[in-house]
């Protein structure tokens, strides 16, 4: 029932395009679980962190959309190429698994997406069979407003379409809970920040050489 | 057509990628790459949930959209790139140490 109410979701052309994306994100994580050369597996990640910022315009989650673009795949992917170009002589080295550990890992890895998956599949199921009627019990709980009753699913309906949803979540609601019910975390993260900041340019600096040579630094 | 379950079966993937690429490479930023993998379909599963079960109810009962979810994935965001910056530096050590990136060669600290 869950999804045939959902079924109007992302209307009219977001179908095949979720298909296409999801397709590209699926492609890029094979090519990165595949292929044995740390460049191509940069770029082939690269597809994916692309194609899932993409997705998450379907999920009405713009802001985190310009966020993963920025942070993703401006930030951490290049700094991921810069340990590649300063980690290796040859860019296209190969380090290779033998095949039987390398089969057991492709192994575990299908078991744990079969397990993920078919978790995620039994629970929209069965939240399909009883999640929206504890919903409807939810609205039905303030008996003062019977307009409130009256709208409630349909508000909930639009939002889940969301295309026409005049309420659905935009930066302005993440930036009144950012400065309010996450205010502590807000600082923590900028305090790790700064954590990581110091810590990374320490320890990337290599102290084993200036200790002997008195501060030379190569 | 496209609903919760579609998202959910990605992120699946997405999660079995991300283990799989951690189990199967010897280059420590291949590994650090299967990290990234597993971050995101974390991001997706969030994103999706807030959107189809948890912004709903908050709307039901009169209130604002709930964002929690968002709110979440911009945190794992944050602790990503926090990650790789220090997974990257040390990894600039140990090829100071090392000269390779092989984490097979990485013994110093078995017994």
């Amino acid at each position: 029932m869950l999804l045939a109410q959902q079924s109007q979701t992302l209307e009219p052309v977001a179908p095949w395009l979720f298909y296409l994306f999801a397709g590209v994100a699926v492609l890029g994580a094979l090519g990165v679980v595949l292929s044995q050369q740390i460049v191509r597996m940069a770029v082939f990640l690269l597809f994916t962190l692309g194609s899932v910022a993409f997705l998450y315009f379907f999920l009405e989650a713009e802001f985190l959309a310009a966020i993963q673009l920025i942070v993703y795949v401006g930030g951490t992917l290049i700094l991921i190429i810069f340990g590649v170009m300063l980690t290796s002589k040859n860019p296209f080295v190969r380090l290779t698994v033998p095949v039987p550990q390398r089969l057991l890992g492709w192994g575990i890895g299908l078991a744990l997406a079969l397990m993920t998956g078919f978790l995620g599949v039994k629970y929209v199921a069965s939240q399909g069979a009883d999640g929206r009627d504890s919903q409807s019990l939810l609205a039905d709980a303030p008996h003062d407003s019977q307009s409130l009753i009256a709208d409630a699913p349909h508000d909930s309906q639009s939002l889940i379409v969301g295309v026409q949803g005049a309420e659905h979540y935009g930066v302005a609601d993440l930036g009144r809970n950012l400065l309010g019910k996450y205010a502590l975390p807000l600082e923590l993260a900028g305090v790790l920040l700064l954590v990581v900041m110091i810590g990374a340019a320490y320890i990337a600096k290599g102290r084993h050489a200036d200790f002997e040579e008195g501060g030379a630094q190569p | 057509m496209i609903g919760l379950s579609h998202f959910l079966a990605l992120s699946a993937i997405l999660f079995g990628c991300g283990a799989a690429t951690i189990l199967t490479k010897r280059n420590a930023i291949g590994i650090l790459m299967g990290v990234e993998l597993i971050l995101n379909a974390a991001n997706v599963n969030l994103v999706a949930f807030n959107l189809y079960n948890w912004a709903g109810e908050a709307v039901a009962q009169g209130a604002a959209p709930a964002v929690d979810g968002l709110m979440f994935a911009m945190f794992i965001i944050v602790l990503a790139a926090a990650e790789a910056a220090i997974a990257l530096a040390i990894f600039l050590n140990f090829y100071n140490h090392f000269s390779t990136i092989d984490i097979e060669r990485a013994r110093m600290l078995r017994g």
